[in-house]
């Protein structure tokens, strides 16, 4: 079966036949059509993580069709440890998008579920692409449905944040463009696998390495280039926020380890102590804007550039602690960054406002409600028991096996973490209730208690147990590293 | 050329089309006298099946090797008749698209569906010529016939100064072209394409004078084409004209340019591949540059794609600064998709404009998204197409002009184009923002009929099509080279 063409197409078709059918007088129809192709979209990811050989780093499922013989582009799709868990992620959280927008999106219905679902198979198909250009093809594609999720369905300043996540992303994927044509005049072959073993000049690395790191560093996004996130997640709808933080920020961390890593390995090391200390402005100098912000959905906009920056550390420590320990802090950010903006989407829903200013005294009105958001909150600092601690134990533990003084910069988001996440909670939630609104608040109901039980099994899950989690990732990156410390000189 | 061209001497075949829509054009003028108002379109259904019928021709005597004909004077090859089919295609969509236009503003005429097709013959025969005079008598009727369209709106002053600048402009460049034309004649002693590229090959011609041609050869061209610094009439006439002949400008023109420029430059003056290519490769950074930075400025969606085509003319010479088959097939599967899109753009505006509206300015096509989810996307496509974001045709129209360049070592080149194309997203995104995140100001029903809502959907869908699977198309520009000559 080809799974991974149909990880893809799935949720495109789904996306297409909502269109179709659904009209603006009849949501009902879209939101059901909707879920279902969701739904299948994501049991067609099933035996990807059911049929997964742990033991070797080869590509698995892999489907290869001519497809440009012009250029000998191929439709070449494949996952090994690296990818596959996101094509899951990915597929899962667009079936909680598409549940969580179930009552609260009223207007033009059809396209708010069509967009997310059409996003998702191509998502799915970024991850999955093993030719470079049929990868930027779906890189851009993606773009087209958030900007139109951001400019349609969001906030007052909906316009400005749309453009701009759109041209700060692609400023840096045509530059790509460009490296991924020449790599192409080098090789004579667009296949990303054999870009591995291409000899490349230390010049030709170094420039390769600026296309490549500024398209995926927008993406992640590391400081400085991060301003076009908090616009964006402020003025996203919920899901638009969800997808951004839980899987669009994930495809530029793994640009890192599918391209830039393996592809101009000598350039990386060249200039790790670059890339590290850019992410160590973004642990600890964004933990400390988190940490003054007044509303809610930029805090954690703040707080994921925050631990983005632990996972791009981790890549550049060059270490199977360190590599590992940045994948699985993308997969428990996935979960968590994701889990948050429901709880932001669920107040808000009922509130109209994500200021902490206007609440307080949540626990009083909505005790349910305050025991998830708890949950998640606690993951967010990384505590251990929650997926967050995961990654981000093993990155310290790689920076300090390196250096000491690394895995003391790195270690302060625990402090940070936990400060502005949980002082934020306790604002929020704790205390007397504050005004009349947060009177009149009504606990979760049942459709939102149990997407947010789901996330909550999965965030004390892959806490309690990562083994299976971490065992995918082994062979792929070993073989990752094997290609990094080989020079291409 | 190949050498192994073939010679017919006394054969019309390979210009039976040219023939064909000769005869009929000067039929349907007849017949148009004879037509009384409730029954001009008589003269339009006859119109487009002159064109289908040019088509079945040029169809039925397609031939693998170059066909010489006249001593010489046309060349019938595999490129000149899959820029013809488009040529036709695009004539036939401005007919399709701009009938209730023209029929609310007193021009849909028999004079307008003439003077299409004799612009037309034009293109044509720019498009087969093989020797200077027949390109340049080519050009001129193309161009006469243009100058009559844009005018034809008598009553609207914006018109008549659009037809006047355009002619004057047009004049000189025609000029320009002549006269280059004479030095190369000076310098080689023949008009003919092979004859010119054997000479210049051969070194035997006065370098100096054959580069003063060549100077003057590649003015000319850059005005057809419209690039920087020859672009001043590109944004007047496409705001001025009316719609459907802003259509027609903006579309099958740049196929006929596009061959002029291959068989003057890459074949007749071949030889001068590394002064030419420095030249174009300045029009082409300015185009890019200074079409995407000035198109940002405008209100009007006339004027905004205007300075868009000087941007993609820009980017097609692109593949002529490659200088090699690759390069060429770029730029002509560029022409194609860019001719492709623009035809669904100013399908587009023509679909929203009606008695009294012209649907010019960016502002008409807010909230397009609420008041049909159709024709937005048909636009969306269209603007994404323009700015190279995939999964649309543009984007590997820019793929393959870009490849061209870095291949042969221009990569700052493909980095100055990616960045122009950045700017360029800017303009194009807006006019999304305004039809899906904007609420309509104008709530009238379209008037468009049932044909044309077919073709231009189909127009539209293509885009997402040859962008999802751009082989057959990319596959065709490069057999259709390599059958004509150029491996």
């Amino acid at each position: 079966m080809p799974y991974l063409s149909l990880a893809i197409w799935v949720p495109i078709v789904a996306g297409l036949a909502v269109l179709a059918v659904g009209r603006d007088r009849d949501a009902g129809s879209a939101r059901w059509i909707a879920l279902v192709g969701a739904l299948l979209g994501f049991v067609v990811t099933l035996p990807l993580w059911m049929h997964f050989n742990t033991s070797t780093s080869t590509m698995q499922f892999v489907e290869r069709t001519e497809w440009v013989p012009r250029f000998d582009l191929h439709y070449h799709l494949g996952v090994d440890g690296i990818s596959m868990l996101f094509v899951l992620l990915n597929s899962l959280m667009t079936l909680f998008v598409v549940w969580s927008a179930w009552e609260v999106i009223q207007s033009r219905v059809a396209q708010y579920m069509a967009a997310f679902l059409i996003q998702s198979g191509l998502i799915n198909g970024a991850f999955c692409a093993l030719d470079g250009i049929l990868f930027y093809v779906f890189f851009e594609a993606m773009l087209i449905p958030m900007y139109l999720i951001i400019g349609v369905w969001g906030g007052p300043r909906r316009v400005y944040a749309a453009i701009k996540f759109f041209l700060y992303t692609l400023v840096g994927s045509l530059l790509m463009l460009v490296a991924l044509i020449y790599l192409y005049t080098v090789s004579e072959t667009f296949s990303i696998l054999d870009w591995y073993t291409v000899p490349l000049s230390m010049k030709v690395q170094l420039l390769l390495f600026v296309a490549f790191f500024l398209a995926f560093a927008v993406k992640v996004p590391m400081w400085p280039v991060h301003t076009w996130l908090p616009d964006a997640h402020v003025e996203a709808p919920t899901g638009g926020s969800v997808i951004l933080a839980a899987i669009t920020l994930k495809i530029g961390a793994y640009g890192f380890v599918r391209f830039i890593l393996p592809i101009v390995p000598d350039a990386s090391h060249y200039l790790c102590g670059f890339v590290i200390t850019l992410s160590l402005i973004a642990v600890v100098y964004i933990g400390f804007v988190a940490l003054v912000q007044g509303d809610m959905k930029k805090l954690i906009a703040y707080s994921s550039i925050s631990h983005m920056g632990f996972v791009t550390l981790g890549f550049f420590l060059f270490s199977q602690l360190g590599i590992e320990g940045g994948l699985a802090q993308m997969i428990s950010h996935g979960f968590v960054s994701a889990a948050m903006f429901l709880c932001v989407g669920v107040m808000y829903d009922r509130m109209h406002s994500r200021q902490i200013a206007d609440y307080g005294g949540v626990v009083n009105t909505m005790p349910k409600f305050a025991a998830f958001m708890m949950l998640f909150a606690m993951a967010n600092s990384g505590l251990p028991a929650t997926s967050g601690f995961v990654g981000e134990f093993l990155v310290i533990l790689a920076a300090v096996k390196v250096n000491f003084w690394l895995g003391f910069m790195a270690a302060t988001t625990l402090i940070l973490g936990a400060a502005y996440t949980l002082w934020m909670y306790k604002r929020v939630i704790f205390g007397a209730v504050a005004n009349d609104h947060v009177k009149t608040l009504t606990d979760v109901n049942r459709r939102e208690f149990w997407m947010l039980g789901a996330l909550a099994a999965l965030v004390l899950a892959m806490g309690v147990w990562p083994k299976p989690f971490v065992d995918v990732m082994h062979a792929s990156v070993a073989d990752l590293l094997a290609h990094v410390a080989k020079s291409k000189l | 050329m190949n050498p192994a061209a073939m010679m017919t001497k006394f054969s019309l075949l390979p210009v039976l089309p040219e023939v064909l829509l000769l005869f009929a054009a000067c039929a349907i003028l007849v017949v148009d006298v004879f037509l009384g108002e409730a029954r001009r379109h008589v003269a339009y259904w006859l119109t487009q099946a002159t064109l289908a019928l040019c088509a079945w021709f040029t169809f039925t005597t397609m031939q693998e090797q170059p066909t010489l004909a006249f001593n010489a004077l046309v060349v019938d090859d595999v490129l000149s008749d899959l820029l013809k089919f488009l040529c036709y295609a695009a004539v036939s969509a401005m007919l399709f698209y701009g009938r209730p236009y023209m029929a609310a503003r007193g021009l849909f005429r028999g004079e307008t569906f003439v003077l299409a097709l004799t612009s037309l013959l034009g293109m044509m025969v720019m498009i087969s010529a093989h020797h200077f005079v027949t390109l340049y008598m080519g050009l001129e009727l193309q161009a006469l016939s243009l100058y009559a369209m844009v005018a034809m709106h008598r009553t609207s002053n914006r018109a008549s100064e659009a037809a006047m600048k355009y002619f004057v402009l047009g004049a000189l460049a025609s000029g320009m072209l002549l006269y280059g034309m004479s030095m190369v004649y000076g310098a080689t002693g023949s008009l003919d394409i092979d004859a010119v590229a054997r000479s210049v090959l051969t070194g035997q011609g006065n370098r100096t004078l054959l580069l003063f041609g060549l100077v003057f050869i590649v003015s000319g061209l850059a005005f057809k084409l419209g690039v920087v610094p020859y672009h001043m009439w590109v944004p007047d006439v496409y705001d001025g004209a009316p719609t459907p002949v802003t259509l027609l400008i903006g579309t099958a023109p740049k196929l006929a340019a596009f061959a002029i420029t291959l068989r003057m430059l890459a074949v007749a003056l071949g030889g001068l591949e590394f002064d030419w290519q420095g030249m174009l490769m300045v029009l082409s950074l300015l185009s890019m540059i200074l079409g995407n930075l000035v198109a940002i400025a405008q209100t009007n969606i006339k004027r905004m794609l205007a300075y868009s085509t000087i941007a993609n003319m820009g980017f097609m010479l692109l593949g002529f600064v490659a200088a090699d088959p690759n390069g060429f097939s770029a730029a002509m599967f560029y022409s194609i998709a860019y001719v492709l899109t623009s035809l669904a753009a100013f399908g587009v505006v023509l679909l929203l404009s009606r008695e009294g509206f012209e649907a010019d300015q960016l502002e008409d096509f807010k909230g397009l998204n609420q008041r049909s989810p159709w024709w937005a996307f048909i636009m969306l496509l269209v603007m994404f197409s323009l700015s190279g974001i995939p999964p649309t045709i543009g984007f590997y129209a820019k793929f393959t002009v870009i490849q061209a360049v870095v291949q042969q070592g221009f990569v700052w080149l493909a980095v100055v184009a990616v960045l122009a194309s950045l700017v360029g997203a800017f303009y194009y995104l807006r006019i999304v923002k305004l039809m899906y995140f904007d609420e309509p100001v104008d709530t009238a029903a379209f008037e468009a009929r049932t044909d044309a809502r077919v073709l231009l959907s189909a127009n539209g869908l293509a885009l997402l099509l040859f962008g999802v699977l751009p082989q057959p198309l990319m596959g065709l520009c490069v057999i259709a080279l390599a059958y004509s000559g150029f491996v």
